[in-house]
């Protein structure tokens, strides 16, 4: 037979006619761009693929604008998770109609029979403990009822209404993450809850995602690379970031900047995904990230800053770091610590600056004297203007400076300081040159915060004191040598990595990029971890580069056109202030995790003989009521009292219904103690929250940390966790005690969503969501810099609806019983903490209490800010459709900046629809659409002439010529139909850091090097120093290492017996590769994927040391709860650590626990609770302010140790 | 000479992301039926690993492929005379327990569950029985080293790696792993083809796309066992056989397999390669290690005059000559030698090529700590951390000097890009590196454009179909426009 033979022409063409079969399977009759409203970063466009009325299938999109020459293209963008989105349409998991927990059902139907009102039905139900346990403990445990979109209405209308009347409706909160992902879908329950006087509750702090170093260096939330980027770096450090899988459309840039000459080092304690393109894979040891850098940086200031002066490294250190300017050292025994930074108006000549307290000095090394540098947070809240830059001058005399970065050569001087070396728990003292400078108090002892640092990273300078002899002192911090001990890595890697590294960046100018996530800001000190890299990074000129700068990507809260979306998601267009809540305080009180822990400082190290009053000492919670009391933090329910109540209240004993008389009643009644703030009662049944809505995320699994305790506190349903809610009662100060901790706080809570997930089961009302390809919505990203329309390919399936119309039809049903039970609008006093970007960053130069005396109470300076809001429940309804007149009155802005937009929204009023009620006019979003599309034309970077309006804006504080940036797209305007003809790339705004003309990859802080306009930190600069007294207390004022809390002082194994054959391990959830979060998880064709579970990796040896075979069913236990799942057994674990990804759910596939009681095990989070680090608490001062999301506290769980058995026995 | 035209991929490992975007665009269109649901025409494997189904690539056991029996090629499942004798009883069947049973979840217990004292959880059950199911296999069992005891280290490629190499594989100083997606390789010398009793697969003259007949097919099932890489599939429905078809119906309208095109990591390559098919049964029958050259001295300059005449002789239209010397599967396969056949000791001469990976340098215990034994800016290749033998045996019928041609290439163009991008590696010294990889500088830059900067139309360069040439052996093309569509859409069944 000739093998040619089955090449087969055209011998037989008739024969070929079966090929139609496959033909006519590609066919379709409409193809329609969407993409995914899921919280992974990704913002991929997809065309969607409709055939006989149903979609089939997704294709990814490949029609992105290129960006400059010499970058590979986006295209295409969509992973494995995205393409597989289609199957949940029309899944057994669809959720098609509205359903209502059965008990429930009965018990209102019994109530409506006997109470014509619904609301008074409501009452009858919650007021009624034994009715109100009925529905509590069957949460979780089956039992739906369909129910009509009519009573489910009526139920939450009616919730709400009672809840606003009886207690405040800062009682009713609302959870959904990550606007950005699909930011219309968001801002429907934020808006509604807003309007109302609810709260929402943040997110990425939550989330443990908000990298707090970020706002800690640059007083920025996160700004970051898009993807295209890291082609531009020449050195890339990839840590704690598995970018195939968080990052799987971006992944490539990675892989072909290396074929472009890149090299890349891949951190991470197990063989990651991405460590197979790295040059060098470290297989660091697992939360020792921050003792790597930590070395490294100690190797770069020795040879590349000291040893040999690298010109870019110094000169960049002086101009955009913190660097040059003066510390206070003050005595204490026979050495010096470390203080404030030295304020200007301590100096005669600059004692009459305005905000002088806020502005700071530098030693001119020609003129050997002391400057007073412009761009600190004083200048840019002045009423002087124009002098927030970076231009090296003096803000009063306008000469030039030539800062020293150092004293070496000029002092006068040297001083003992006293640093801590927390790893071995032992103080140093290292000499550090020195100043003495005059004031009118007496002569100050200065040096400078790269002196500092010298000394603190140990770099011998010839300077006296307990300085390393040598790369090879393995005693002294941080050396290479003393790395190995935390690292498992040999000192002479970091030695090799540093010199690359340095040396990369001194021939490209700092194009070295650290690519960095979630498996380091999760641990309880990666804040620490990251300051340290950031160092690297600023140490050598890499920030605000092109191809430099720090990538940390996990969370996507790059929500692009944010001015227009604020005002509308958060109802700023009728309301201020808004109320809203940090999400990690919230929870971290409310579902009484606090009560389970001791003092922070069993686990968190920090240095010896705290002062009186540090935040150093006690327990968490107790600094978590002062950050309240002292206006740092937000906390709702706000007071003991309903602050609708409360505001009448004060009217009636004032006699005065304005504000200032309102407000000034309330402080009153708050310093004689006779209101007290509900953070100090959390427990107290006055202070719980009663109705949580719960939209596009899981907050019952994926995010709750603490998940048993949520189980407990706030549904009152079966939970697994076996520790003691007593452990807190004689550590905590602040805080009045329960001996009997609530149980179920929650009367009511309800999820929107398109898949039965955990939440959903045990939520009291599901509602069926409308999916990512059946509503017009809107997605933006950090990743890349295009905005995506979500589009409806088919109309929202069965009885589902937009989360925007459905939280319109809970707002018409709300009007509708306000009418008889709000006949009149009410005044609400809302109370808000000291916020970021706003002159509260210069309200507290000191730690100061009002509640002790110490100072004075002024609401918005030492305490939160009051404000009282005129609330029209019975036209919330159609504000909720209107765009509201504040925009038009006031303008909008964020991150500080504002522009007018009164023409633009005249012109909506003109060429869109329009809502007329109460003799007004006003822009309709009614529809999805009319939303995104007054979202885009509001936005500067959807507007290019708002851009421009916006950098004129700043231009006046700056006194520099910034709105050329935008010259050539003034005339840039997107709609929403646009973006679905093809993706749209933003323009230049000054809402954001990066710069994108003519095709520039967005690199962050690009803006500031570039245009000079100031970072929004204390002193205008990146910030190597923290001089924060709070941070100085916790000794994190310096870079520092800190250990990782031991498993005993975590108590996370307190309670729990061993069983035999078990074994401890760290528990780490990071990121995984068959679900973003859980979404997809459940999805056919990821469970067929991976292994029909999420399944609990641990290292072949340790398996066998316990009698572990792959694939054997095993339970893994703590105090907290339990989880049963399969094993994956895998040389690729290092031993004493397993994984298992984040987020399964316990709704599929999950049996019972031997364990405990032969319930139903859980999920991830059953194993873990969280601690809120206290530094985060801190506020009213530079960029240690306030913003959502922002700055506070995050979720941090990494360091969580379990016990793992093989499962006794199988039962379902 | 007989000059045909073939549709060829190349894969680059070195970028694989190991997503699996492309198994699911795949799956969505075309297996997602009753009686496909394990058929993963497109699926990844993780190396080291068992791959799908488990142990495939065993021809011991499987019997797939052919083999040189004096100097005649022979088919290892099937020999000749042994087609009708095995016809109703294939002994290297791989059978549910190499592939595994599909399986869902009574997802509606979460709705429909009465309220009880527990939650309630939806159970994994049988897609083929409907009753309970405990999960042991599935399509991507032991992704990223799931299971390594089990799977990852007994991977056939591990064969002629010594104790040591392969104990330290699974340690930290040598652990690595990568990934290998795989789809059908559109053999020039396809053994599915050769098997068939029925005549129901074919390779179209067109383009070379190994198809299988929906009509003709009897199930017989020869197909599955002679396939070496397992890339036919048996339909338990239909009772028919499926396999990839190179998503022919997107192809012929000029668009890329839905494989590729989903392709995130940008790994995939497409184009018209020329070949000899005179030289098929001659090439196929040489020694192992010459296997690589032989497929390679069969594959055509189509820039010749004297190919393209042939190419011309043979039907070929001139578009799709313009559409090979275009071809970027030309350029990584034969201009450069970078691109290397799975397997090709199976001789079914297969048309997919893969760029082998860089992988992490390998590292060593230092007292407690490891150390990476890394010198300079990029590691020495033969420093990499999996030994070449591997790769050999995966990529090059053992002929490791193929692989460490390609891989020293690879990285010679890094240097060289590092010294024109930053300069801390001296220009002399990257050029110098170039030529003893063979390479140059005029090179290193189309091979690093092609790498990094591709674009879609540059990584797949469709040939045209010509279709309404096709259309014209059966019907007026005019006709046609007015009437297709028309008509009822009928399943293949049983018998038709």
């Amino acid at each position: 037979m000739s093998v040619k033979t089955w090449i087969r022409d055209d011998v037989a063409p008739e024969q070929r006619t079966w090929e139609q079969f496959y033909r006519n399977r590609w066919q379709y009759d409409k193809v329609v761009r969407s993409t995914h409203g899921v919280n992974c970063t990704g913002g991929c466009t997809w065309n969607i693929h409709v055939k006989d009325g149903i979609v089939t299938w997704e294709m990814q999109g490949l029609d992105y604008p290129m960006l400059e020459h010499g970058l590979p293209p986006y295209e295409p963008r969509g992973c494995q998770r995205g393409i597989s989105y289609s199957w949940y349409l029309y899944s057994p998991l669809r959720v098609k109609y509205p359903y209502a927990r059965g008990a429930l059902v009965d018990l209102w139907e019994s109530a409506r029979q006997q109470y014509d009102d619904p609301v008074e039905a409501w009452e009858s139900l919650v007021t009624n403990p034994e009715s109100r346990k009925r529905w509590q403990k069957a949460r979780g445990k089956g039992g739906f009822r369909r129910a009509s979109w009519d009573t489910v209405l009526e139920i939450m209308a009616a919730a709400n209404i009672h809840t606003a009347k009886t207690h405040g409706p800062d009682r009713i909160a609302g959870f959904s993450p990550i606007p950005a992902m699909s930011m219309i879908s968001y801002a429907g329950g934020a808006r509604m809850l807003q309007l109302m006087g609810g709260l929402a509750l943040s997110f990425y702090d939550w989330y443990c995602d908000l990298p707090t170093a970020s706002p800690e260096a640059w007083g920025e939330q996160t700004d970051v690379h898009e993807s295209a980027d890291w082609y531009n770096a020449k050195m890339l450090a990839v840590m704690g970031s598995n970018l195939n899988m968080t990052r799987t459309p971006d992944c490539h840039f990675a892989a072909e900047s290396r074929h472009n000459g890149t090299k890349m080092y891949v951190f991470a304690p197990d063989f990651n995904q991405v460590a197979k393109y790295a040059d060098e894979w470290m297989p660091i040891n697992a939360g020792q990230d921050g003792a790597w850098w930590m070395a490294a940086n100690h190797v770069i200031l020795k040879e590349f800053h000291h040893e040999k002066q690298t010109p870019y490294f110094i000169e960049y250190g002086k101009q955009y770091t913190d660097g040059p300017l003066l510390v206070e050292l003050h005595k204490d025994e026979d050495h010096y610590e470390a203080g404030q930074l030295l304020r200007a108006n301590r100096l005669e000549q600059y004692a009459d600056q305005e905000n002088g307290d806020w502005k700071f000095l530098m030693w001119d090394e020609e003129e050997k004297t002391t400057k007073m540098p412009m761009g600190s947070v004083g200048y840019r809240h002045a009423e002087e203007k124009g002098k927030w830059n970076l231009l090296l001058k003096d803000g009063l005399t306008g000469s030039e400076i030539k800062p020293a970065l150092t004293l070496l050569d000029s002092h006068d001087g040297e001083a003992l300081v006293r640093f801590d070396d927390f790893g071995e728990g032992v103080s140093t003292t290292r000499s550090v040159p020195t100043k003495r400078i005059a004031t009118p108090d007496g002569e100050v002892l200065v040096t400078t915060v790269y002196d500092l640092l010298m000394a603190q990273y140990g770099v011998p300078r010839g300077l006296s004191g307990e300085y390393p002899e040598d790369y090879n002192d393995t005693e002294k911090a941080y050396t290479p040598a003393w790395s190995e001990k935390y690292t498992g890595l040999s000192r002479d890697n970091v030695i090799k990595f540093a010199r690359e590294w340095a040396t990369t960046a001194e021939h490209t100018n700092g194009k070295c990029i650290i690519i960095i996530g979630a498996g380091i800001n999760h641990w309880y000190h990666g804040n620490l971890m990251y300051r340290a890299g950031i160092q690297a990074l600023m140490f050598c000129g890499c920030v605000g580069v092109n191809g430099g700068g720090l990538a940390h990507y996990v969370g996507q809260e790059k929500l692009a056109p944010g001015e227009s979306w604020g005002a509308i998601a958060f109802g700023k267009d009728w309301y201020a202030p808004s109320r809203l809540q940090n999400a990690p305080s919230w929870h971290y009180v409310n579902t009484d995790q606090w009560r389970y822990e001791k003092s922070f400082t069993d686990y968190h190290t920090v240095p010896p003989n705290q002062p009186e009053g540090s935040v150093a000492t006690g327990h968490t919670m107790d600094v978590q009521v002062r950050s309240v009391r002292n206006g740092w933090m937000p906390f709702y329910p706000q007071f003991n009292k309903n602050p609708i109540d409360l505001a009448n209240e004060a009217a009636a004993a004032t006699g005065s219904e304005e504000e200032e008389d309102v407000v000034n009643y309330v402080v009153d009644q708050l310093k004689k103690k006779e209101l007290k703030f509900s953070v100090e009662d959390p427990d107290a049944e006055e202070n719980w929250p009663r109705v949580w809505y719960i939209w596009r995320g899981n907050a019952l699994m994926s995010s709750s940390k603490g998940h048993e305790y949520f189980l407990k506190h706030y549904l009152g349903t079966h939970n697994n966790q076996i520790s003691d809610d007593t452990f807190a009662k004689d550590t905590v100060d602040e805080v009045v005690w329960h001996d009997k901790a609530p149980e179920g706080k929650m009367d009511l809570v309800v999820d929107l969503n398109f898949r039965m997930d955990t939440s959903a089961l045990y939520s009291d009302i599901v509602l069926p969501a409308a999916t990512w390809y059946e509503k017009a919505d809107l997605n933006s990203t950090d990743l890349h810099s295009f905005i995506h329309p979500l589009s409806q390919a088919v109309p929202p399936c069965w009885e589902s609806k937009s989360d925007w119309e459905i939280f319109k039809q809970i707002a018409k049903k709300f009007s509708e019983l306000a009418e008889k039970h709000f006949p009149d609008p009410v005044p609400d006093i809302v109370a808000t903490p000291l916020a970021h970007d706003t002159p509260a960053e210069i309200a507290q130069p000191a730690i100061k209490d009002w509640i002790n005396g110490e100072i004075e109470a002024i609401p918005g300076k030492t305490m939160p800010g009051l404000k009282v809001v005129h609330r029209d429940y019975k036209n919330l309804y159609k504000q909720y459709i209107s765009l509201g007149p504040l925009v038009r009155e006031s303008g909008i802005g964020a991150h500080g900046t504002r522009y007018d937009v009164d023409d633009f929204y005249d012109e909506m009023l003109v060429t869109g629809t329009t809502q007329n009620w109460g003799g007004m006019t006003y822009p309709s979003i009614e529809d999805d659409e009319d939303t995104c599309n007054a979202i885009l034309r509001l936005a500067s970077v959807t507007n290019g002439e708002l851009a421009y309006r916006s950098y004129k804006n700043m231009e006046e504080k700056v006194g520099l010529p910034l709105a050329d940036l935008v010259e050539k797209s003034r005339d840039f305007r997107v709609s929403y139909k646009d973006l679905q003809a093809q993706p749209r790339r933003f323009v230049n705004s000054p809402m954001w850091s990066g710069l994108v003309t003519d095709g520039r990859a967005y690199s962050p802080f690009t803006y500031n090097v570039e245009k000079l306009v100031p970072w929004r930190t204390l002193t205008g600069r990146q910030h190597f120093y923290l001089d924060h007294p709070g941070y100085i207390q916790l000794g994190e004022h310096v870079p520092t290492y800190k250990p990782k809390p031991l498993p005993s002082q975590y108590a996370d194994i307190h309670f729990t017996n061993e069983e035999a054959k078990s074994m401890m391990l760290n528990y780490l959830t990071p990121h995984g590769k068959w679900h973003i979060h859980s979404t997809y998880g459940d999805n056919h064709r990821m469970t067929t994927l991976s292994r029909g579970v999420e399944p609990f990796w641990m290292n072949d040896h340790d398996a066998a040391e316990i009698g572990i075979e792959d694939n054997d069913w095993v339970e893994v236990y703590n105090d907290h709860g339990v989880v049963v799942t399969r094993s994956c057994v895998s040389a690729r674990i290092p031993r004493g650590v397993c994984i298992q990804y984040h987020s399964p759910e316990r709704t599929y596939s999950v049996p019972k626990s031997p364990l405990r009681g032969n319930r139903r095990a859980g999920g991830h989070n059953s194993l873990t609770r969280t601690r809120l680090k206290p530094n985060f608490l801190m506020g009213g001062y530079g960029q240690f302010t306030f913003h959502f999301n922002y700055w506070g506290p995050i979720g941090s769980n990494r360091d969580t140790h379990v016990l793992v058995r093989k499962l006794p026995e199988l039962k379902w | 000479m007989d000059i045909r035209s073939q549709i060829s991929m190349v894969f680059h490992l070195d970028k694989c992301i190991g997503c699996h975007t492309c198994s699911i665009a795949c799956k969505n269109i075309w297996t997602d039926r009753k009686g496909t649901e394990y058929m993963w025409w497109n699926n990844v494997e993780t190396k080291p690993g068992g791959g799908y189904p488990t142990q495939w690539e065993d021809q011991e056991k499987y019997q797939g492929g052919w083999t040189n029996e004096n100097d005649k090629l022979r088919l290892k499942s099937t020999g000749k005379g042994r087609i009708v004798a095995n016809i109703f009883h294939n002994p290297h069947q791989p059978t549910m327990d190499d592939y595994y049973e599909p399986w869902t979840y009574k997802y509606e217990d979460l709705f429909n569950a009465p309220e009880g004292d527990d939650q309630p959880t939806a159970m994994p059950i049988s897609m083929v029985t409907g009753e309970y199911i405990d999960i042991e296999a599935g399509p991507n069992w032991d992704d990223d080293l799931g299971g390594s005891p089990v799977y990852a280290e007994h991977d056939y490629n591990l064969n002629g790696l010594t104790d040591e190499q392969r104990a330290q594989l699974f340690a930290i100083e040598r652990l690595v792993f990568f990934y290998f997606p795989r789809i059908c390789n559109h053999c020039l010398n396809p053994a599915c083809v050769a098997s068939c009793p029925s005549g129901a697969l074919h390779k179209r003259g067109e383009d070379g796309i190994v198809l299988l007949d929906q009509n003709r097919c009897r199930g017989w099932r020869s197909c599955i066992a002679a396939c070496p890489y397992k890339k036919t599939y048996y339909n338990w429905q239909t009772g028919k056989s499926e396999k990839c078809i190179l998503c022919f119906p997107r192809v012929e309208s000029g668009q890329a397999p839905a494989c590729f095109h989903s392709c995130v990591g940008r790994i995939r390559y497409l184009g018209v390669l020329l070949y000899d098919a005179d030289m098929i049964d001659e090439m196929a029958r040489k020694p192992d290690e010459e296997l690589v050259d032989a497929q390679r001295d069969m594959i055509m300059d189509p820039h010749d005059p004297r190919i393209i005449a042939a190419a011309r002789a043979n039907g070929i239209a001139d578009d799709v000559i313009k559409s090979a010397q275009r071809s970027p599967v030309y350029k990584y396969v034969k201009e450069w030698g970078l691109a290397l056949p799975p397997h090709i000791e199976y001789r079914t001469m297969p048309m997919l090529f893969y760029v082998p990976p860089m992988l992490p340098v390998v590292s060593s215990m230092d007292g407690d700590s490891v150390k990476s034994m890394a010198e300079g800016i990029f590691p020495d290749f033969d420093k990499a951390r999996l030994p070449m033998e591997f790769l050999g045996n995966l990529l090059a019928g053992k002929n490791t000097s193929k692989v460490r041609y390609a891989l020293k290439k690879e990285m010679a163009v890094r240097h060289y890009r590092r010294a024109l991008t930053v300069g801390d590696i001296d220009m002399e010294v990257a050029q110098k590196l170039l030529v003893e990889a063979d390479s140059s500088v005029e090179e290193a830059e189309e091979i690093y454009k092609l790498t990094s900067l591709c674009t879609f139309d540059q990584r797949f360069v469709i040939p045209p179909a010509h279709r309404e040439e096709a259309i014209q052996m059966t019907r007026d093309p005019l006709e046609f426009k007015q009437s297709v569509g028309f008509g009822f859409r009928e399943d293949p069944s049983r018998g038709a």
